[in-house]
């Protein structure tokens, strides 16, 4: 992949996009109050009177929103913070009850750490975080409901957010849209924030500016809360193009916020935001200093899983996997459950180490399975074959009952019935003929059918077993086991 | 320090949200000159290598177990609402 | 007017022990003198239903050897505590008559001990004031008169000092942010404690300015004081700031034993211009002190100058993002002009929803918190504060408590300070420095100035350590014998 470049009427530009990242922290509990996080619910029905800034409610911190911060921090190699503090974001919007948001401002529970980035064909690349914090989320203003009014439901007031800020070191869409994608592995990964951008438990702004090569750093702006992965890769295509326009006409970039409209794929100010804002962030007093020790650390540690990292390297260092096929299973975690489970279970029952298995089952996995999958517009959590389905299934191809070819039938059967390999196998007799006696009668017949081929064949024209193996393999309806066919019809024919 | 003015006084009142009567701006700047410039003599106080004070509890923060133990009382929630419709706040439109 | 009235706490606790005297009989007695100390306008909600229904359940308590100090006695309660269904709008318009669906922990532990409810006290709005003046309901009066004179009650607790010192109350809530417990109570020849911050829970408690409020009581006596302090106190997981440490009996530390123990004075509350009477009388309370066997010491606080420029700093600044939430959207007042916007609705409620003073102080608080400002002032003050508690701290090296007037002059006339808000802020110069440093402090009645009006004398304590000022202000009430009542002019 070449360099992003922005080619303006008289120069190139690069661009240099910075993200932060909004994820919704998963607990049961919100940040500050006792009321569920669950989506989906009534209005106001998880509402709490603290969420609701009652006068005289009082914020109580939530312990597992604390352990997952420390958690995500610790899964991008981050220097965790044993000393954190919980600021107040001043500033006034009806679906922000208490006129503040409690965040944290100058002293973040997680500070630097780092995002490898996957960009294709063997290529990583490394993208720093600045910190994170954690953050209540506002309510929520539905505008179309009524003419005349805005609705505000606080469902969402008060659910932790992870504010995730990377540092301006991306350099194309591609780069920005890979980001996210890593980072969001990692999340669902290690179970912090469930990657949702539709339903918003992950939203993103993108800070953009660009440049001529070489020049320092230019002003940016900052597109707020894009939601989907694609979005955000179109509007800093559009941003960026928008920026060059403006400064090729000898203009100047104005710091502020935007807004992406991807059906006009265009940016717009939003003006309202910019008017006057001075958050007056200050220590909140209703809480305390936020710390924790070594120990607390030690014990997030311990409890992360594998990382999809770690995960991919040994796939390849220990299982044998092509880099590209770790790589592609990895990516989603559900895949690598699928995977692993599917891995353990067929390694079991056919007696094999992983490694020797791993690559047949990866290659079913990501060409039978996907296809099947893809086709039928299904994730691979809806599949209709489990990965215990699918070890059996090789586990019969493994121990020679059915063949490769079969097995494909036999696989479009399951998927279409969810039924097991083996009921099917049976039911429709598929099992593959291994017994010499019967194979040996077969061959006899089809010699004795085709005494021109069997001339041709002494004569000289060797080429011609393979006729021989076919008509064996249609006269058995293709269920004789090739490699005793083969190993009987040659003394055969050669007399 | 400080030099508060009559932009400043509606500056401010902005940034509060609260309305103040054109007459009032003047007056007002004089009551927060007075009061910001009686305020000022702490500049005198040397405060090198002193750490700010954000709290006089001298203990690190309590955490709460992540237990759902609150919520499902929207009628509570709402029921001191000067304007709710279908169990939502209502306020005056906003055009975004 | 029934006698019941002039019973103390302690005393009406002891007959009701005795079975001598009912909840029932004391309640009925301190709705009548409620209702006849309506020209004072201490009460802004009267609950005569609920106190009754209360007194009968205290009643049935006691029968059943339940009762605890506070079971059966009817109290006020400051209206910046949440009560559950009942008015609670820390007299501010803004909160338009707000009736919570919650109780505050504060007066929950007064109800769950037995206590009855008389109803909501009148104060400065949203605590800001020095003079009651500045409440939505209108001014609360002084029981105490300069001759024919009017005079404030103090503030911000003045409802509950003029229902205590007119008995019209037991014993009230309060709260303290800069001495909003203890400056009324010497207007009022009354007995106010604010104990150490994070003593009782703010839980329910309308905020001001969260790291400086506290809630505490107002009493005709110490020992009232100290039974009422009790039943409020305690720790609450639902207040992060609440500290989780043991309450002792109170009541137990009134030993009038203090002999050995160290009083200190700081020589920066001798002010300028500090009326001789004053003087006098601190020099009178170091007497009786040196009288029942305390050892005086000289001691210096020597940032207590910069005490109230930094209270003004850091109070505002606190309270401008806690008043933040009366925004018209959820409760209380909204008024939106025809077609406006949900800015206009901002702008309009909270224009008309503040008073003048609340106004003033969000306005310093939303300065001193803006961009450009921000170190200049409110770091500037945390620092401060930080030397203020560091003056405290080393005192308490040398010294067990701190001997100082309450205030610096006896209750003023309405209107007398209320056109210049730095002459009423400097009203809280003896009591700020302890709001700072999170102190316990209390102001006993000492004497009367020359126009007969009451005067207090302010102990101040270590952190945690409310047995012992409590221990010294009963040393205190004793020597001074203040046994002077109001002249009832309002029924
Ligand atoms: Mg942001
Ligand atoms: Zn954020």
């Amino acid at each position: 992949m070449s360099k992003y470049i922005i080619q303006g009427a008289k120069d190139d530009f690069e661009v240099v996009i910075g993200l932060e990242v909004h994820a919704q922290v998963i607990s049961n509990a919100k940040l500050f109050s006792g009321a569920s996080t669950e989506f989906g619910a009534e209005p106001n029905a998880q509402v709490s009177l603290v969420d609701a800034a009652m006068p005289g409610m009082l914020p109580t911190i939530n312990a597992e929103c604390i352990r997952q911060a420390v958690r995500t921090g610790l899964a991008i190699g981050a220097e965790i913070n044993k000393y954190s503090v919980f600021d107040r974001k001043n500033y006034f919007y009806a679906d922000l009850p208490q006129g503040y948001q409690i965040s944290q401002f100058k002293h973040p529970i997680v500070g630097e750490g780092i995002v490898t980035l996957d960009l294709g064909e063997g290529r990583t690349k490394d993208v720093g975080v600045e910190r994170i914090h954690l953050e209540q989320d506002a309510g929520k203003s539905m505008h179309d409901q009524h003419p005349q009014f805005t609705y505000v439901d606080l469902n969402r007031s008060g659910v932790a957010l992870m504010e995730i800020v990377s540092k301006p070191d991306m350099t194309s869409p591609e780069e920005a849209g890979a980001y996210l994608t890593k980072l969001r592995t990692i999340l669902r990964y290690i179970g912090t924030c469930d990657g949702n951008m539709e339903q918003g438990s992950m939203r993103a702004d993108v800070n953009v500016s660009v440049r001529r090569a070489g020049e320092p750093l230019g002003t940016r702006c900052e597109i707020k809360n894009v939601n989907s992965i694609r979005f955000v890769r179109q509007a800093i295509e559009v941003e960026a193009r928008r920026q060059v326009d403006i400064i090729e006409d000898g203009g100047e970039i104005d710091q502020e916020t935007r807004l992406f409209d991807p059906v006009k794929l265009e940016t717009r100010s939003m003006r309202s935001k910019e008017e006057a804002h001075d958050y007056r962030y200050f220590p909140d007093p209703d809480l305390l200093p936020l710390e924790f020790d070594d120990a607390f650390i030690d014990a997030a540690r311990v409890s992360l899983p594998e990382l999809p990292d770690e995960k991919r390297t040994r796939f390849v260092d220990v299982l044998g996997l092509s880099d590209y096929n770790a790589g592609v299973l990895v990516a989603e975690k559900e895949s690598s459950d699928y995977f692993e489970a599917l891995l353990e279970a067929l390694s079991s029952k056919s007696k094999a180490a992983a490694a020797k298995v791993a690559s047949k089952a990866a290659n079913w996995v990501m060409g039978d399975l996907f296809g099947a999958l893809n086709k039928a517009g299904k994730t691979i959590t809806e599949s209709p074959v489990s990965a215990a389905q699918g070890a059996d299934l090789l586990a019969l191809v493994e121990d020679g009952t059915i063949s490769g070819r079969i097995a494909k039938d036999v696989f479009e059967v399951m998927f279409e019935t969810g039924k097991d390999a083996e009921a099917i196998v049976e039911e429709k007799g598929l099992k593959q003929v291994s017994d010499t006696g019967e194979i040996e009668k077969i061959i006899d017949e089809v010699i004795a059918a085709n005494p021109g081929q069997l001339e041709q064949y002494r004569g000289g024209k060797d080429k011609l077993i393979g006729f021989f193996v076919g008509q064996v393999m249609k006269a058995t309806g293709g269920k004789a086991n090739p490699g005793v066919v083969n190993k009987l019809l040659k003394p055969k024919l050669d007399g | 320090m400080s030099d508060i003015d009559k932009a400043t006084v509606a500056k401010i009142a902005r940034l509060a949200r609260i309305k103040i009567e054109d007459d009032k701006l003047e007056p007002l700047a004089g009551e927060l000159n007075n009061i910001l410039g009686w305020v000022e003599q702490l500049s005198e106080v040397d405060t090198d290598n002193v750490e700010p004070m954000a709290s006089v509890v001298n203990a690190k923060l309590r955490w709460r177990d992540d237990v759902v133990n609150d919520g499902d009382k929207a009628e509570s929630v709402l029921k001191n609402a000067p304007k709710a419709e279908y169990s939502f706040f209502t306020v005056p439109k906003v055009i975004e | 007017m029934s006698d019941l009235i002039k019973l103390t706490i302690a005393e009406a606790r002891d007959l009701m022990a005795k079975g001598e005297l009912s909840s029932r009989e004391l309640t009925e007695a301190h709705i009548d003198a409620v209702n006849g100390a309506d020209p004072l306008n201490a009460y802004i909600a009267k609950t005569p239903d609920q106190a009754l229904a209360m007194a009968d359940a205290a009643d049935a308590k006691i029968k059943a050897g339940d009762a605890t100090g506070m079971t059966g006695i009817p109290v006020g309660i400051k209206d910046l505590f949440a009560t559950k269904g009942v008015h609670t709008a820390a007299c501010s318009h803004i909160l338009n008559e707000f009736k919570p669906e919650y109780e505050s922990t504060v007066t929950q532990n007064l109800w769950d001990d037995g206590a009855v409810m008389l109803g909501k006290l009148n104060m400065d709005e949203f605590a800001m004031g020095s003079s009651n003046e500045t409440s939505f309901y209108g001014p609360v009066k002084n029981p105490w008169r300069r001759g024919e004179t009017e005079t404030v009650p103090g503030g911000s607790s003045g409802g509950s000092v003029a229902s205590v010192a007119g008995f019209a109350a037991m014993g009230a809530t309060a709260s303290d942010t800069g001495g909003s417990i203890r400056q009324p109570a010497a207007f009022t020849g009354t007995f106010g404690i604010k104990p150490t911050y994070g003593r009782c829970s703010r839980y329910g408690m309308v905020a001001f300015a969260s790291s400086l409020d506290q809630a505490g009581t107002v009493t005709r006596t110490v020992r009232d004081g100290a039974i009422m302090l009790e039943s409020i106190s305690g720790f609450d997981a639902k207040d992060s700031t609440s500290v989780d440490i043991d309450v002792p009996n109170f009541e137990a530390a009134l030993t009038g034993d203090i002999r050995g123990l160290k009083v200190g004075i700081p020589k920066e509350y001798y002010l300028d211009g500090m009326s001789p009477e004053l003087e006098t009388l601190w020099q009178q309370g170091i007497e009786w002190m040196k009288a029942a066997g305390a050892e005086i010491v000289d001691i210096s606080l020597p940032h207590t100058k910069y005490a109230l420029p930094t209270y003004y700093i850091v109070a505002p600044a606190e309270a401008s993002s806690n008043l933040a939430r009366y925004d018209g959207v959820r409760y209380g007042l909204r008024n939106v002009p025809e077609g406006g916007s949900l800015d206009d609705m901002y702008y309009t409620t909270r224009g008309e929803g503040f008073g003048d003073e609340v106004k003033r102080r969000v306005m310093i608080g939303t300065y001193v918190l803006s961009a450009g400002y921000y170190d200049a002032y409110y770091i500037k003050a945390q620092k401060v504060r930080q030397l203020i508690a560091n003056d405290f701290a080393e005192a308490y090296k040398q010294v067990d408590v701190i001997l100082t007037p309450t205030a610096p002059s006896a209750a003023f006339a309405f209107g007398e300070k209320s056109d210049d808000p730095l002459a009423m802020y400097l009203n809280d110069v003896f009591t700020v420095p302890a709001s700072l440093a999170g102190i316990p402090g209390s102001s006993v009645p000492a004497g009367l100035d020359k126009n007969g009006l009451p005067l207090g004398l302010q102990v101040l304590g270590k952190a945690w350590d409310e047995a012992t000022v409590l221990k010294v202000s009963a040393v205190l009430e004793e020597a001074a014998g203040f046994t002077h009542e109001p002249k009832i002019w309002w029924r």
